[in-house]
């Protein structure tokens, strides 16, 4: 059967182009977004990318520490561990809970997860193979975090500013006890001192990255700036992150493994070395050390909690039918 | 498969309180979360949780947003119980409200020099 074909009516588009200057103009003016106000198609989609991915990496995020939970080396390091691994997971929620606000399904955006279609930050498909990349962790790759995420904060929907001013709070926890690990080690026997230096020269490139693509190499980036999703690009928020760092590493004695690393005067900056993209883009890509392992893992544990869900929603129905026949 | 699995209970869906409709029949129905940070304050808005009942709703709310003392209480309300505001007709709705100065203390001139507050 042919099917009648709708044509755009100059009304319409006009009408359309009315709501955008009028959606544009009040992101000019700093309004905050809300779930219920109109925006752009590409607006949503953009958002429901973004914020997905974001709560996917908090999820995926609790692998590579949970790892260490039964091996952390005293008691104090173990409850900190544990509250921050459960911290992620909160953070998951939040950011589920902002997206499903643009009226997407959380079921749906954990499928997506599961089955491999969705994105999650590369950093956490690399293995940790000691303790001292718990510190090294907590100290770059929530340091990171905390510097996208503090702008974050400022983005135009407000669901998402709102979860990164909660996130936020929390996340420097994280980065303290994570230092605080590094200062231990780097304070410690020749042994501890190099397996620190071993995790941070394997960490740092990788904690770059987490910026994402060069500012002329990310696809996105002019719109979701133009409607201040995002408030800087990659490279701002990569510079202001190693201006933060390297006197960090410093002040503990550890070594960077970038040869170009220099202060510039000029601007005020820590000039690094090139970053090698061809890898950004193959561990993006399912190619990175742990990618498959990372999902395996996420799914064995959706598995192993069904019969949680069940019990739940079994308990549930109990009591509305006992509920029922008591009334 | 019955409609009585657990793991497959129907309900409607959902719509977040300030929110679009979450489409599909997939997961527990969802609760808007609401915390007093402390005795006398407000209970704010918070987020949400997904839940089979109001008890489940409760742990899983206290959870997610209360890991480090954030609240003395704790509201969880069905979603699909909020009825909210239209932006769309924010202008002529709010509007009773917006246009009347003399609901304002600076409306009325006082005498110069004479301390009122």
């Amino acid at each position: 059967m042919e099917q009648p074909t709708i044509v755009p009516t100059a009304d319409s588009s006009a009408h359309e182009s009315a709501l955008v200057a009028a959606f544009e103009a009040r992101i000019a003016a700093g309004e905050s977004i809300e779930p219920k106000d109109w925006m752009p198609e590409r607006y949503r989609k953009q958002l429901i990318r973004m914020m997905s991915q974001h709560a996917h990496s908090e999820v995926v995020g609790m692998l590579p520490e949970g790892n260490f939970i039964t091996r952390a080396p005293s008691l104090r390091r173990k409850m900190s561990l544990i509250a921050k691994v459960q911290d992620e997971a909160g953070h998951g929620l939040y950011i589920y809970c902002g997206t499903e606000t643009l009226g997407v399904d959380r079921h749906e955006l954990i499928e997506q997860l599961l089955d491999g279609r969705a994105k999650y930050s590369s950093i956490f498909n690399y293995p940790t193979l000691s303790w001292a990349d718990m510190g090294v962790i907590g100290w770059l790759v929530d340091g990171a975090a905390i510097v996208n995420q503090t702008i974050l904060a400022k983005t135009s929907y407000g669901p998402y500013a709102r979860a990164m001013v909660r996130i936020c709070k929390e996340e420097n926890f994280h980065k303290r006890q994570g230092y605080e690990i590094c200062a231990t080690l780097a304070r410690g026997t020749p042994a501890q001192r190099e397996m620190l230096q071993d995790a941070v020269n394997r960490f740092w490139w990788p904690a770059l990255m987490m910026f994402g693509p060069s500012d002329t190499d990310s696809p996105n980036s002019a719109e979701l700036l133009k409607w201040r999703v995002k408030r800087k690009t990659n490279d701002e928020l990569r510079q202001r992150f190693v201006n933060l760092t390297v006197p960090q590493a410093i002040a503990i004695g550890i070594t960077l493994p970038d040869p170009e690393l220099r202060f510039d005067e000029a601007t005020g900056n820590w000039v690094f070395g090139e970053i090698d993209w061809t890898e950004f883009f193959q561990v993006i890509g399912g190619e990175g050390p742990c990618n498959r392992e990372r999902l395996a893992a996420r799914r064995a544990a959706h598995e192993d909690g069904a019969w949680v869900r069940e019990a739940a929603a079994a308990h549930a129905a109990k009591q509305r039918t006992s509920g029922t026949q008591a009334a | 498969m019955s409609t009585t699995d657990a793991t497959n209970v129907p309900y409607t869906s959902d719509t977040h309180a300030d929110g679009l409709a979450v489409t599909g029949q997939t997961q527990w129905p969802l609760w808007e979360v609401f915390t007093q940070a402390g005795k006398g304050a407000p209970h704010e808005h918070a987020g949400s949780v997904h839940a089979t009942d109001a008890e489940h709703a409760m742990q899983n709310a206290r959870d997610v947003y209360c890991r480090r003392g954030e609240a003395v209480s704790l509201w969880v309300v069905p979603a699909s119980a909020i009825v909210a505001s239209v932006p769309g007709d924010a202008g002529p709705f709010f509007d009773p409200g917006n246009d009347k100065a003399y609901r304002h203390p600076h409306f009325y001139k006082v005498p110069l020099g004479v301390r009122v507050f």
